[in-house]
C-alpha cells in the first residue's frame, strides 16, 4: 500500500511538472509581453515595470519559467492585476463558497441518481425504464444555461421562493438562502447524466450469479437490491463521485456567475474577461493539481470499499 | 469489440484463399451489418433523419438561402410570434403596422434631412429611438383612458445597447471588433467618426427614457417609421432590434453545427493519430504521448479552453473551432491507443509484417479499419460535446464574434428579454439545440449498438 502510495505520488510530479510547462508555454510564450495586456489597465508605467520584472519578462525564458515553478509551491502569485488583491487571499475567501454550493450538490445528486437509477435498473427494458431513459436524454439535450436562466427566472423572480442573488456574511444565511436556488437547480441539471451512468453499474451487478443465489434462497427483492447489488454497484460510483469533484468546481462556475456567488468559478470567468493572467494561472495549476490529488485518493477509496481490488 | 473486427481482420488473414475470397464477396462486410442493425432500430432512423434534415438546413443556410438577411431589422422590436400575438394588444406591445399616410402626411422620414447626400451613419439609430417614440405615443393614445401609469412601464429600448457598448468601450484598446460594430447597420461604414457616433447615441440613448415620460404631448416622431414597413408579428417572434427569430434560430444553427462537427473531426484526426502512434510503437514515443495526455486531462476541459480563450483574445467561428478540437482530443487518444495495443499483436498483422508492409501502411491500412467503428463514435459523440461547449462559450462571450449568430449568443440576449415577458428567443434556441442534441445523441448510441452488438 505506501510502496504504491509513493509511487502513485512519484508519478504525478512529471504530471504537474507537465502542466506547469503547458501553462508556462500558453501565458508566457503565446501570451506575449504583459505590458500589452497591462497597458489598458494599470495606468501608472512604475507598477507595470514592477510586474514585468517579477515575471521576468526580460530575462531569458528558463528563468522566467523558474520564477513561474517557485511562484507554484510558493503559493505566491503576486496581486491580481484587476483588483489587486493578493491571489493567496483570494483563494481563501473564494474556495469555502463554492464549497457551500459543491458539497451539498454532490450528495443531493448522489443519493438521489443511486435511488432513481437502482429503481429503473430493477424495472430495465420496461416501458418505465425506457421512458425515463428518454427523458434523461432530452434533459440532456437542454443546455445547463437554459436550467440556470429558467430557473432563476421562474422560482426566484416570478414566485418569489428564493433570492434571486445576493451572498451574506453569516453561514446559515448563505447556506439556507443565497444557496439554495443554486444547489437545486444544480441537481436538476446533473441528475439526467448521473441517472444515465448509475444505471450502467447497477446493470453491470444486476445480472451476477450472487444476485441469482440471494433470490434463489428466499431474499427478499428489497433486501436483494439494497444489500447486495447497491454495495456493488456503489463502489464504482463512490469514486465517480471523488472523481468528479475537481471537474465540479468548475462546472458549478456558471451557476455561481448567474447567482453571483463570490465563488472560484465565477472568478475564474472574471480574471478571462479582465485578462487577468495571475489569476487564470492560478487557478488553472491549483484544480490540475486537485483533480490528481482526487484522482489517486478515487483509486486509494476504491481499495478500501473493496478488498478484491488490487492495487498496481 | 474484438468480434465485430474479426470478421474483416479474418478475409484479410486468409485473402491468399482463392475459395475464401469468393466466400467473402458473398458475405456482407462489418459496415453493411452495422447499417442493416442501424435501420432495424426505429428510434435510429428517425433521429438519423433529423440529423440529416438539419445538416441540410445548415448547408443551404450557409449558402444564403432564407438566412442571408437575418441581421435586417424587419418587424417592431419584440415583435411577438405569429402563432401567440396574444401580447399585441396588451401594455407596451406596438401597434401593428405604423405608416406615414396613417399617421400624418409627412413627407420626410426623420424629421431632418441632409442635403448633401452623405448617408446619416446614425439613420438607423435615430429609426429606432423615433420608432420607440411613436410606439410609446400611439400606445399612450390607444391607453388614454387607462392610468397614467401607463407610459411609465414603457423600457428603454436602447438600455441594454448602452450597457453592451459600453462593455465593448471599456475592453482594452486593442481588442478585436471596434465598438461601433456592435449594431449591423453602422458597421459597414467605417468612419473616423465612430466614437463620436458612439457617444451620441449613448446620449440619445439616454435621453429616451425622459422624453418618454412626456410622449403624450411629443408629435414630431409620427411619421418615425414612414419607410421601413416593419411587420407586427414575425414566425417565431422578434428581438430587441426587430430581427427575425426565425433566421436567427436558423443561423445560430448553422453556427453550431459547424463548430460541432468542424472541431470533432479535428479532435478525431489528432486522437486517432496520436493513439496510433502511441498504441502501435510503445516504448519512448507512448511515454511521452502519455505524458501529454495525463496534461490534457488532468486540466478540466473548460477551464483549459477559457485559458486559452484569455490568452488568444480574439472571437471567431475559425478559433473556436481550433481551440476545442485542439483540445478535446484526450478521450480519444486513450481508446484508440488501447485499440492499436491490442489489435498489433493478431494475426493479420503478423501477416502483414510477413509480406514485408510498412509500419504506416499496417497502421493506417490494416489496422485502422477494424478500429475505425471505435473512432467513428467518439466523433460522433465529440459533436455533442462541441456543440454544448461553444454554446456556453458564446454565451460567455468568449465564443464566436458580435457578428454572427449561435445559440449561446441567442440565449445571452434572451436572458435579459425574458425579464420583460419575451420568451420566444429564449425558446427558439432552447428547442432547436435540444432537438438537434436529443437527435444526436439517441443516433451515437444506435451507432454504438449497431457496429458493436455485444455491448448491448
Amino acid at each position: 500500500m505506501s510502496a504504491y502510495l509513493v509511487r502513485r505520488l512519484w508519478q504525478m510530479f512529471p504530471t504537474l511538472l507537465g502542466v506547469i510547462l503547458f501553462i508556462f508555454i500558453i501565458f508566457n510564450m503565446v501570451g506575449g509581453d504583459p505590458a500589452y495586456v497591462l497597458a489598458g489597465k494599470i495606468s501608472s508605467p512604475e507598477q507595470i515595470a514592477n510586474i514585468r520584472k517579477e515575471l521576468g519578462v526580460d530575462q531569458p525564458y528558463y528563468v522566467q519559467l523558474w520564477i513561474f515553478i517557485k511562484q507554484v509551491f510558493t503559493f505566491n502569485f503576486g496581486a491580481s492585476w484587476s483588483t489587486n488583491e493578493l491571489v493567496s487571499d483570494l483563494f481563501k475567501t473564494r474556495v469555502p463558497p463554492t464549497l457551500m454550493v459543491a458539497i451539498p450538490l454532490l450528495v443531493i445528486d448522489t443519493v438521489l441518481a443511486l435511488v432513481l437509477a437502482l429503481t429503473v435498473a430493477y424495472y430495465r427494458a420496461s416501458l418505465t425504464d425506457r421512458a425515463v431513459m428518454i427523458a434523461c436524454t432530452v434533459a440532456q439535450a437542454v443546455s445547463i444555461l437554459v436550467y440556470i436562466i429558467v430557473g432563476q427566472y421562474f422560482f426566484a423572480y416570478k414566485l418569489g421562493w428564493f433570492e434571486v442573488q445576493g451572498w451574506g456574511n453569516s453561514y446559515f444565511e448563505n447556506q439556507f438562502k443565497y444557496a439554495l436556488l443554486p444547489i437545486l437547480i444544480g441537481v436538476a441539471v446533473s441528475l439526467a447524466p448521473s441517472i444515465r451512468l448509475y444505471r450502467t453499474f447497477a446493470l453491470d451487478e444486476i445480472n451476477q450469479d450472487y444476485v441469482r443465489t440471494a433470490r434463489a434462497k428466499g431474499m427478499s427483492e428489497t433486501r436483494t437490491m439494497l444489500t447486495h447489488v447497491l454495495r456493488n454497484a456503489g463502489i464504482p460510483v463512490i469514486t465517480n463521485v471523488l472523481v468528479q469533484l475537481p471537474g465540479l468546481m468548475v462546472g458549478i462556475f456558471l451557476i455561481e456567475r448567474f447567482f453571483s456567488i463570490p465563488g472560484i468559478g465565477r472568478e475564474a470567468i472574471l480574471a478571462v474577461e479582465r485578462s487577468d493572467f495571475p489569476v487564470i494561472k492560478a487557478v488553472t495549476i491549483y484544480v490540475a493539481i486537485a483533480t490528481m490529488v482526487f484522482n489517486l485518493l478515487a483509486d486509494l477509496l476504491y481499495k478500501v470499499v473493496d478488498p478484491r481490488v488490487q492495487l498496481k | 469489440m474484438s468480434a465485430s473486427a474479426s470478421p474483416v481482420g479474418a478475409t484479410t488473414a486468409r485473402a491468399f484463399d482463392p475459395r475464401a475470397i469468393s466466400a467473402a464477396a458473398q458475405s456482407p462486410n462489418l459496415w453493411q451489418l452495422a447499417w442493416r442493425r442501424l435501420l432495424s432500430d426505429k428510434v435510429a432512423v428517425i433521429a438519423m433523419c433529423i440529423v440529416i434534415a438539419f445538416i441540410l438546413m445548415s448547408v443551404l443556410s450557409a449558402f444564403g438561402v432564407y438566412t442571408k438577411d437575418w441581421n435586417r431589422e424587419v418587424g417592431n422590436n419584440y415583435a411577438p410570434p405569429t402563432f401567440a400575438p396574444g401580447d399585441l394588444s396588451s401594455s407596451d406591445a406596438p401597434p401593428v403596422v405604423v405608416t406615414a399616410a396613417s399617421q400624418t402626411g409627412d413627407a420626410s422620414a426623420l424629421p431632418y434631412t441632409f442635403t448633401t447626400g452623405v448617408k446619416d451613419p446614425l439613420e438607423a439609430e435615430m429609426r429606432e429611438i423615433y420608432g420607440a417614440l411613436g410606439r410609446v405615443k400611439s400606445s399612450a393614445a390607444s391607453a388614454q383612458s387607462s392610468p397614467p401609469g401607463v407610459t411609465s412601464s414603457v423600457v428603454d429600448p436602447l438600455a441594454e445597447d448602452i450597457i453592451a457598448i459600453k462593455k465593448e468601450l471599456g475592453r482594452p484598446l486593442d481588442s478585436g471588433l471596434p465598438a461601433a460594430q456592435f449594431r449591423g447597420p453602422v458597421s459597414s461604414v467605417k468612419d473616423p467618426l465612430e466614437d463620436d457616433v458612439i457617444a451620441i447615441n449613448k446620449e440619445l440613448g439616454r435621453s429616451v427614457a425622459g422624453v418618454a415620460a412626456v410622449a403624450g404631448v411629443m408629435s414630431v416622431a409620427a411619421a418615425s417609421e414612414a419607410k421601413i414597413v416593419r411587420a407586427a408579428t414575425l414566425p417565431l417572434g422578434g428581438d430587441k432590434w426587430g430581427r427575425d427569430v426565425l433566421k436567427k434560430v436558423i443561423k445560430g444553427s448553422e453556427t453550431s453545427i459547424l463548430v460541432g462537427f468542424a472541431a470533432a473531426i479535428i479532435a478525431t484526426i489528432v486522437g486517432t493519430v496520436l493513439g496510433a502512434l502511441a498504441g502501435y510503437f510503445g516504448g519512448w514515443i507512448d511515454d511521452l504521448l502519455n505524458w501529454f495526455y495525463s496534461i490534457f486531462s488532468s486540466v478540466p476541459y473548460l477551464l483549459l479552453i477559457l485559458a486559452i480563450a484569455a490568452v488568444l483574445n480574439q472571437k471567431g467561428v475559425f478559433t473556436i473551432i481550433m481551440i476545442l478540437g485542439l483540445t478535446g482530443w484526450s478521450s480519444i487518444f486513450r481508446l484508440v491507443r488501447a485499440e492499436y495495443m491490442k489489435h498489433k499483436s493478431r494475426e493479420y498483422v503478423q501477416a502483414a509484417t510477413a509480406i514485408g508492409a510498412s509500419d504506416m501502411r499496417k497502421m493506417f491500412v490494416h489496422i485502422f479499419p477494424n478500429i475505425s467503428h471505435v473512432a467513428l463514435v467518439q466523433l460522433s459523440l465529440h459533436v455533442v460535446l462541441f456543440i454544448k461547449s461553444e454554446v456556453i462559450l458564446s454565451f460567455l462571450g468568449f465564443g464566436v464574434g458580435v457578428d454572427t449568430v449561435s445559440w449561446g449568443s441567442m440565449l445571452n440576449e434572451s436572458q435579459s428579454e425574458l425579464i420583460l415577458g419575451k420568451w420566444w428567443q429564449l425558446t427558439a434556441a432552447t428547442v432547436f439545440m435540444a432537438i438537434v442534441v436529443t437527435a444526436f445523441s439517441l443516433f451515437t448510441d444506435a451507432l454504438r449498438d449497431a457496429l458493436d452488438p455485444k455491448l448491448k
